[in-house]
């Protein structure tokens, strides 16, 4: 699963191959300067966009300028943040992908065919999904109401919401992502209650990724297969440009995230 | 006879305070039955060796929390697997060899980083009869069909006990280089969770704090709490949804956030299944 789905150019960002080196290598990456410098998320310039809100009435993306610059420009795309804010931001943008997705999997060919049971599945993931990106939502909101991210606009043209197997690829890919990344932020919190929140978010998702590797192939060892679960029985830990290599090729909304944290403890 | 609920409400600092003499402990227990307190155990963890009590608590406290859970789930993995319960080539079995490679990792790994740092990784004698009210490895006769069923709801215990505690660890590792590998066992201990369930017919994730069915009345302080729906300040189910939730909005918000237990409460339900080496006096 490490094959991007779409892809996506992400400046200045090398790719990396291996889940079990990522911190060493985000740390001599962070070392040439990566962490301050710029990876703009190219949006595509596709018109079939995908508006998750719906027609939920939200308002379009403000263009908030959340950066103390001495000479902002009015149309700057968003940075995620810094500290905390950025982590919280950079949860909440893959909580409105998966969101996204599972919202459009119900309107979709493949659900509405669905046994009972895998429409079951799918309204669970949805609900949580849903519940995940708009607690961030308020959550952030009340932190900081002038730093949240935008609703972002998503692509899913690539998936066939009629084909099983599109669906269920595309979901496992975006839950197990969705593992790696909260593991691989864990160390980038500074607040022991964020922490702890990313946990209980977390671990659902794994129980998520679990549940649609267990359905793609029932009979097997895929819930916790050697694909995602190292010798040393550890699970996947993505750095956030593993994870906007994965995943931004759905992101039509450019952002950028300059000024995340970097790990707390190297070794 | 819920033992783990009875060890619940035994508090903490009874638990693992120092000056508290077995003695002092048996007399807490005054109100429980012999047959109870016989099975169960645990304050032997507590009273053996400081070292086990104090690990909870130390800096390398919630890595010795960790390795007695995993001592744990790895020697029942191992034993159900040696004990014919499962079927052959069943997708039971390819399950609990799976989990079984994965616990033993854990163990190794949590081993050497505790050896390094020159602490006890002693491994407890473990019990998973629980004094005769289990017979999960169908060693005195309880019959396939139980023994299978017990095997699994032992299991789920065990997988929904080892999210919540290393979830409610993870704090005290901020700042160390164990915090990560910490998260990378936490949800694969959850990954496990999610499938034990579903091979027991129910979903991947908790709804309130139903331990679900078939699982004893014993293993619900395993859940309690889960019924939780405040984050971070924030009573989710208030929420005004962008998108309309489907079904029960309070399931769905505590299915939505796994809820983290203290290392007390990890311990009481650990020791449930450990043995005490030494005999009271």
């Amino acid at each position: 699963m490490k094959k991007p789905l779409v892809k996506v150019d992400v400046l200045d960002a090398s790719p990396k191959d291996s889940n079990k080196n990522s911190r060493r290598k985000f740390i001599k990456l962070g070392g040439l300067g990566i962490a301050g410098s710029s990876f703009l998320l190219y949006g595509c310039s596709d018109d079939d966009l995908f508006n998750p809100g719906g027609d939920q009435g939200m308002t379009p993306a403000p263009t908030p300028d959340p950066d103390p610059d001495p000479d902002p420009d009015p149309d700057a795309v968003f940075d995620l943040g810094s500290g905390d804010l950025g982590i919280l931001n950079y949860a909440y943008a893959l909580e409105q992908l998966e969101a996204a997705f599972y919202t459009q999997v119900r309107a979709g060919g493949y659900y509405a065919g669905a046994p009972a049971e895998e429409q079951e599945l799918f309204d669970d993931l949805y609900n949580h999904e849903v519940i995940h990106r708009d607690f961030f939502k308020a959550a952030i909101t009340g932190v900081a109401p002038d730093g949240v991210l935008p609703d972002l606009e998503f692509d899913v043209s690539s998936i066939d919401f009629d084909s099983r197997d599109s669906v269920l690829a595309t979901a496992m890919a975006l839950e197990d992502t969705g593992v790696g990344a909260y593991n691989g932020a864990g160390d980038r919190i500074a607040d022991a209650t964020y922490l702890t929140l990313a946990g209980k978010i977390v671990s659902v998702e794994a129980r998520h990724a679990s549940a649609i590797r267990s359905l793609i192939n029932p009979d097997s060892t895929d819930f916790a297969g050697d694909d995602v679960i190292d010798e040393n029985g550890l699970d996947l830990a993505y750095d956030p440009t593993e994870v906007f290599d994965i995943a931004g090729g759905f992101i039509v909304t450019d952002f950028t995230a300059n000024n995340l944290p970097e790990p707390m403890t190297g070794a | 006879m819920s033992i783990i609920k009875m060890l619940d409400e035994f508090t903490s600092e009874n638990l693992t305070k120092k000056s508290s003499s077995r003695r002092e402990m048996f007399s807490t227990l005054g109100s429980l039955s012999k047959k109870a307190a016989a099975a169960a155990i645990p304050f032997g963890l507590a009273s053996k060796s400081m070292s086990a009590s104090t690990m909870f608590y130390d800096h390398e406290g919630p890595l010795g929390l960790a390795l007695v859970l995993e001592y744990l789930e790895a020697e029942f993995y191992m034993k159900a697997l040696d004990s014919g319960v499962l079927m052959a080539d069943s997708r039971a079995e390819k399950v609990y060899m799976q989990i079984s490679k994965h616990e033993d990792a854990h163990v190794a790994l949590l081993k050497s980083i505790l050896e390094d740092a020159g602490e006890d990784t002693t491994k407890p004698t473990f019990d998973f009869t629980v004094g005769g009210m289990f017979d999960p490895f169908n060693t005195t006769g309880i019959g396939q069909e139980t023994a299978y069923a017990q095997l699994l709801a032992l299991a789920q215990a065990f997988e929904d006990t080892g999210v919540r505690a290393y979830k409610g660890q993870a704090a005290a590792l901020m700042g160390t280089p164990y915090l990560e590998p910490a998260l990378q066992i936490h949800s694969v201990e959850a990954r496990h969770a999610s499938e034990i369930r579903r091979l027991r017919g129910l979903k991947g994730w908790i709804t309130g704090s139903m331990r679900g069915d078939g699982m004893p009345e014993a293993t619900q302080a395993v859940y309690d709490g889960e019924e939780n729906v405040m984050q971070g300040g924030v009573d989710v189910t208030t929420l005004t949804f962008a998108d309309p939730i489907v079904g029960d909005v309070n399931e769905a918000v505590t299915q939505a956030f796994d809820e983290p237990i203290s290392g007390e409460t990890a311990v009481a339900i650990a020791s449930l299944f450990i043995v005490t080496e030494e005999t009271d006096g």
